[in-house]
């Protein structure tokens, strides 16, 4: 039989079989850039609130350097990411080479640039008068400046999504940091590339197949959220 | 009347620019005061100074005796509230809009449920609470804006231009809802106009202003009973001419506002006059109009102004006048600029002031 249908038949069974390695791979990735896309938000966005809110020399250099980040190599970054946490490196104490931890750091700083450069744009796109609007009604600073970001709430789920599928689909930051580990640091697209070189054509497609789902899936999820029908059914509830 | 609002030798520069110069001015409580001058004269920077968004670069500025500080703006700031003039709406329904400073000032829900229900009958806008705010009309938007600032029953209400992207029902429902604000409420109100006609029926005062200084403070019968020369000379205020005038044989007056246009008027007077004629009021066709409108003037584009739902022309006929139509109209009349055009307004609506 042609290996190919072969591996496409087998790699069927694996998924509908619930295969535990298959799952476990599956676990790891999508808890692995799931954590890494919500620490990305949780330093990008108030990055983001700072560059899209507030006006200070520079501005424009720091967001052209996120933007040129977008498009950094992952394993160019993957190589740094190996200097600094291996035990020669300036964090090398901490011991977090070849371990989850850094595979989530690494896929958290490679998606940030991503998450500041949206969120940036989508709350730059904001009506500026908005934090006045806030604040003549009573807000506090504070408050005004998540009034903000609550109009600009589409573009900051988007840049949490987009952060996660650059995440899951990234290679090079898992392998060279994560050390593609078996049960412990593998994650999708390791595996991927490592059954494929040994031949396990079967696994290899399985995993890409689950890979493609997740991150056809979620961009599907996306289109129909964004849709305006869909919005006015899920219209924001008045009280 | 006690005091509300202090300003003392305000001035305020954007870059090199200077927006407000040496500016003194006293609010008392419970009045209204028209802030009246053209584009750049520093209106809206002088009501967003009293509504505490933006600080001067010198002089002083008082709210109840207390002098306003960075560290007390925040305090300061839950005693007014200011509309803006691009209508800003949070994209949630008209309820949460109008609730939203209610919140922040941890109301309990049930009063802020009541409260919300008060402030949109008071703008006609009754059952309207779970649409959202950003599908309204333009009228109807800018009047969950006003509900929102009103709800909070602040002392000081600051308001841009509020009817002036409004066609004249949703002015009227607005202006209505300002006059039963100051009256029921006793809020004190600044609100910067363009509108002659509003400058001249709402407030107690007017302060005429240019190039970011007072020119002038006065009653509307004193402002518009001498026509002072700084309100003459204010181009944007549209449609304002000075000229003489003359009684005619039929009862009504001729004035003679320069290069060959003369404008029939019923109230009577003569000599030096200024007249007002207010946007909304004339008539605008391609061709001709058989009617009763004893002013007809032919003329041409050359100028337009979208203001949203309704659309601002600027029509020369010897000399400029503006006219305000819907955007319906517009489209359907398909005129461009330096289109040909007919203006017809009625004699009785000719204001001498």
């Amino acid at each position: 039989m042609n290996p190919i249908i072969d591996g496409v038949q087998k790699a069927l069974q694996l998924i509908f079989s619930g295969d535990p390695t298959v799952y476990g791979i599956v676990y790891r990735s999508l808890f692995f850039s799931g954590i890494a896309a919500i620490l990305a938000a949780l330093w990008g966005i108030p990055i983001a609130m700072l560059l899209g809110l507030k006006d200070f020399r520079g501005k424009s250099i720091v967001k052209g350097i996120f933007n040129t980040l977008i498009g950094m190599p992952t394993v160019a970054l993957g190589l740094i990411l190996f200097l600094i946490f291996s035990k020669a490196g300036p964090l090398g104490f901490l011991g977090l080479l070849y371990t989850p931890g850094a595979v989530i750091l690494g896929e958290a700083v490679l998606v940030t640039p991503l998450v500041v450069s949206i969120a940036t744009t989508a709350i730059e796109a904001v009506d500026p008068e908005m934090i006045n609007l806030a604040k003549t009604l009573g807000a506090s600073e504070s408050q005004a400046s998540i009034a903000v970001l609550k109009e600009a709430v589409n573009g900051v789920i988007f840049s949490n999504i987009a952060s996660f599928n650059r995440a899951i689909a990234e290679l090079g930051v898992a392998l060279l940091v994560g050390g593609n580990i078996a049960g412990l640091t593998d994650v999708l697209t390791t595996d991927i590339s490592k059954f494929t070189q040994r031949g396990d054509l079967a696994l290899a497609i399985a995993l890409s197949t689950i890979l493609l789902a997740i991150v056809f899936g979620i961009n599907l999820i996306i289109i129909i959220a964004r849709n305006p029908k869909v919005l006015a059914i899920l219209g924001r509830s008045p009280q | 009347m006690t005091v509300l609002t202090e300003l003392e030798n305000l001035t305020k520069c954007f870059g090199n620019r200077t927006v407000l110069d040496d500016v003194t001015l006293q609010i008392e409580e419970g009045e209204i005061i028209a802030l009246l001058g053209p584009n750049g004269s520093g209106k809206t920077t002088l009501l967003k100074i009293l509504a505490f968004l933006e600080k001067p670069e010198s002089g002083e500025v008082k709210f109840q005796g207390e002098t306003v500080t960075d560290k007390n703006a925040e305090r300061m700031r839950l005693q007014s509230a200011m509309v803006f003039q691009r209508t800003m709406l949070f994209s949630t329904s008209v309820y949460n809009n109008v609730a939203y400073g209610l919140r922040m000032r941890k109301l309990p829900k049930n009063l802020i449920k009541e409260e919300v229900q008060k402030a949109l009958s008071l703008v006609k806008l009754e059952g309207f609470e779970r649409r959202s705010a950003k599908k309204l009309s333009g009228g109807e938007q800018q009047r969950v804006a006003l509900a929102r600032a009103l709800v909070l029953k602040i002392k000081l209400l600051l308001l841009d231009e509020p009817t002036a992207n409004l066609d004249p029902k949703n002015a009227s429902i607005v202006e209505e809802a300002i006059a039963a604000a100051n009256h029921e409420l006793k809020t004190t109100i600044v609100i910067a106009t363009h509108n002659m006609f509003q400058a001249k029926n709402l407030p107690n005062r007017i302060v005429l202003m240019n190039n970011g200084r007072i020119n002038e403070v006065g009653t509307p019968a004193e402002i518009f009973g001498k026509l002072s020369k700084t309100l003459a000379s204010f181009a944007a205020v549209e449609n304002t001419f000075r000229g003489t005038a003359k009684m005619t044989k039929e009862g009504t007056t001729s004035i003679d506002i320069g290069n060959g246009v003369q404008v029939i008027a019923t109230a009577p007077n003569t000599g030096e006059v200024s007249i007002f004629v207010s946007p909304e009021d004339i008539i605008l066709s391609k061709n001709r109009l058989e009617s009763s409108a004893r002013n007809v003037f032919k003329g041409s584009i050359i100028g337009i102004q979208d203001l949203g739902s309704v659309v601002k022309l600027r029509i020369d006929v010897g000399k400029p006048f503006t006219v305000q139509i819907t955007k319906g109209s517009f489209h359907d009349m398909r005129t461009t600029l330096n289109s040909e055009v007919y203006l017809a307004f009625k004699a009785s609506s000719v204001q001498i002031i």
